[in-house]
């Protein structure tokens, strides 16, 4: 078995209890490398619970998961400690939040939000450090004039398109993306998707994406998991699964949307 | 020596009574044991307002002992209120020896500067500290920065120094220059110049900080290394004069700026004074003083 049979991440029994109420619960999945994996769901489905506990946000009530790590070895990601796990989330992960203000420093300039990652693994030379953001910049299409305003001064897309090039600027596997196209408008909404596509299949990035609009999942996605009330209902391949879903609550949900 | 109270000193010896500096020792000894970390510690009342000194001067009262001189500057100066104060609070309280000479003192109070003339092993330089947290303008949560310290995570101390950088084109931060502790702790070195940052790095004095609304102590041992951070493309680099002191005519010290008209007169002199005053006495003469002398 060649490294690239092995999953990168490996979930087992994941389960998040509130209380008594239940976050999310008994789900199981391996996403490989190079993957997009895709979890739909109305509000309050568990989506954005499982991506909290996937991404270490959140410890689990239940279960396991594991990372395949750089060397190799597949360990329990909450077994790690905490400068490990720190160290993982800032190198080989990134996140993407639906609301960018989360995930950027919106007092710090664009050069600088870029560059942090940079920073915190250890480079030293402005220089370097600098071109490294220009050239990000422009992968995500944002006028590299800009390299020195603030994101507060920046649109919403634009928010948006930082934070992703904040999040590949280490060259993560793996990367979380929470509604990434929630409170855009539409156009905008085409044009990230479209810069999104291309950097996952150029960089052959990981993602696990929570959305409740299937026709982000349709675009970005290879697999699809369907969840509803904190499990999983049905999975399988995105297209197969829009196109001829099985369960009546995806049935419903397919439906339910203008068709794409 | 009586350390209690008697009628005529209504106080304990140094103002503090015994258990309070016990505790502050014991916060100094860990602070020394572990250079650049800020322990922290039950700061008291001090009869002076936050922001005066209160941390300095606890750590002083707590050092402090009968055969002590004491030598207390603010901006590098010996005359000013608030270095006045203080000498005067401790001369009241633990009858020590006062001095402007940084030669011939032993405990030298601070809030600024480190004098020029270099310290010798065996003294003490008290910092007065504000904000004792480097980070903390960076990042406003005690839980993060107490972890980032805990972990080394100071990138983020970087992510400012290119802020200034793309803003100014240099590194624009001149005092409180952060500064990194025996490879580990990064430091706020106080309101300190970076100009004196160079002279923290390997000291053969022991530097101790005190911040006294912060709760905060934390020391540089003798002979540590204290490195201020930078760029490997933007070098630290001290803050430079074009003149030498109009006074002294010294060069490579700190000069303040002194304003002597309305008409745009101006002259630059040593911010420490006692390295001034020496100076003169030894015959330097400065560009400003020499003309008077001519005239005169």
């Amino acid at each position: 078995m060649t490294i690239d049979d092995q999953p990168l991440l490996s979930a087992r029994g994941i389960s998040k209890m509130y209380g008594q109420h239940v976050g999310c619960t008994d789900v199981s999945f391996d996403l490989f490398a190079g993957e997009v994996l895709a979890v739909v769901g109305e509000s309050g489905s568990g989506k954005s619970t499982l991506l909290s506990v996937l991404s270490t946000r959140l410890e689990p009530t239940g279960g396991a998961v594991s990372y395949r790590m750089r060397d190799g070895t597949m360990r329990d990601v909450f077994a790690l400690n905490e400068a490990e796990r720190r160290l993982l989330m800032r190198t080989d992960w990134g996140f993407v939040h639906q609301d960018a203000r989360e995930g950027l420093r919106m007092g710090i300039s664009a050069g600088g939000n870029v560059g942090e990652r940079l920073m915190a693994v250890g480079s030293r030379h402005y220089g370097e450090i600098r071109s490294t953001a220009l050239d990000w910049l422009g992968r995500v299409e944002i006028d590299l004039t800009r390299v020195d305003d603030a994101p507060k001064t920046f649109s919403g897309g634009m928010r948006q398109r930082l934070q992703i090039a904040r999040n590949l600027v280490t060259q993560p596997r793996l990367v979380f993306m929470d509604e990434p196209t929630g409170g855009l408008d539409v156009s905008v909404q085409a044009r990230l998707l479209d810069l999104l596509r291309g950097l996952v299949a150029d960089l052959g990035l990981a993602v696990i994406i929570v959305t409740h609009d299937l026709a982000v999942a349709r675009l970005l996605s290879h697999r699809i998991m369907v969840m509803r009330a904190g499990r999983v209902i049905e999975t399988g391949l995105t297209d197969q699964v829009l196109d001829d879903p099985r369960e009546p609550y995806t049935q419903l949900l397919v439906s339910s949307v203008l068709q794409v | 020596m009586s350390t209690t109270a008697t009628a005529t000193t209504p106080y304990n010896y140094a103002y503090l009574d015994e258990q309070t500096k016990r505790m502050i020792r014991r916060a100094i000894l860990k602070a020394i044991a572990i250079p650049g970390y800020q322990v922290p510690f039950a700061s008291r009342e001090m009869p002076m307002p936050y922001g005066w000194g209160t941390g300095g001067v606890q750590v002083t009262a707590s050092i402090i002992g009968p055969t002590d001189t004491l030598k207390v500057i603010d901006q590098g100066s010996d005359d000013t209120t608030n270095a006045v104060s203080i000498r005067k609070f401790f001369q009241k309280t633990a009858a020590v020896a006062v001095t402007t000479s940084t030669s011939a003192a032993t405990i030298i109070q601070t809030r600024h500067r480190i004098p020029e003339t270099p310290l010798t092993a065996g003294q003490v330089l008290v910092f007065q500290v504000p904000t004792p947290e480097p980070l903390r303008f960076l990042e406003p949560r005690e839980t993060e920065t107490r972890k980032m310290h805990a972990l080394a995570e100071y990138g983020l101390m970087h992510v400012k120094l290119y802020e200034d950088i793309a803003k100014h084109g240099r590194i624009a931060k001149t005092y409180d220059y952060p500064t990194m502790v025996a490879g580990r702790y990064l430091m706020a070195p106080s309101p300190t110049p970076k100009f004196d940052n160079p002279k923290m790095h390997r000291s053969p004095a022991l530097q101790l900080f005190g911040a006294g609304r912060e709760k905060r102590i934390y020391a540089v041992p003798p002979h540590t290394d204290v490195v201020s951070l930078d760029f490997d493309d933007y070098p630290f680099e001290v803050n430079k004069f074009d003149r030498p002191c109009a006074l002294c005519g010294a060069e490579n010290v700190y000069l303040d700026e002194v304003i002597l008209d309305d008409r745009g007169g101006r002259m630059f002199v040593c911010s420490d004074t006692d390295h001034c005053e020496t100076r003169r006495a030894e015959g330097h003469r400065g560009e400003i003083l020499g003309q008077e002398e001519t005239r005169a």
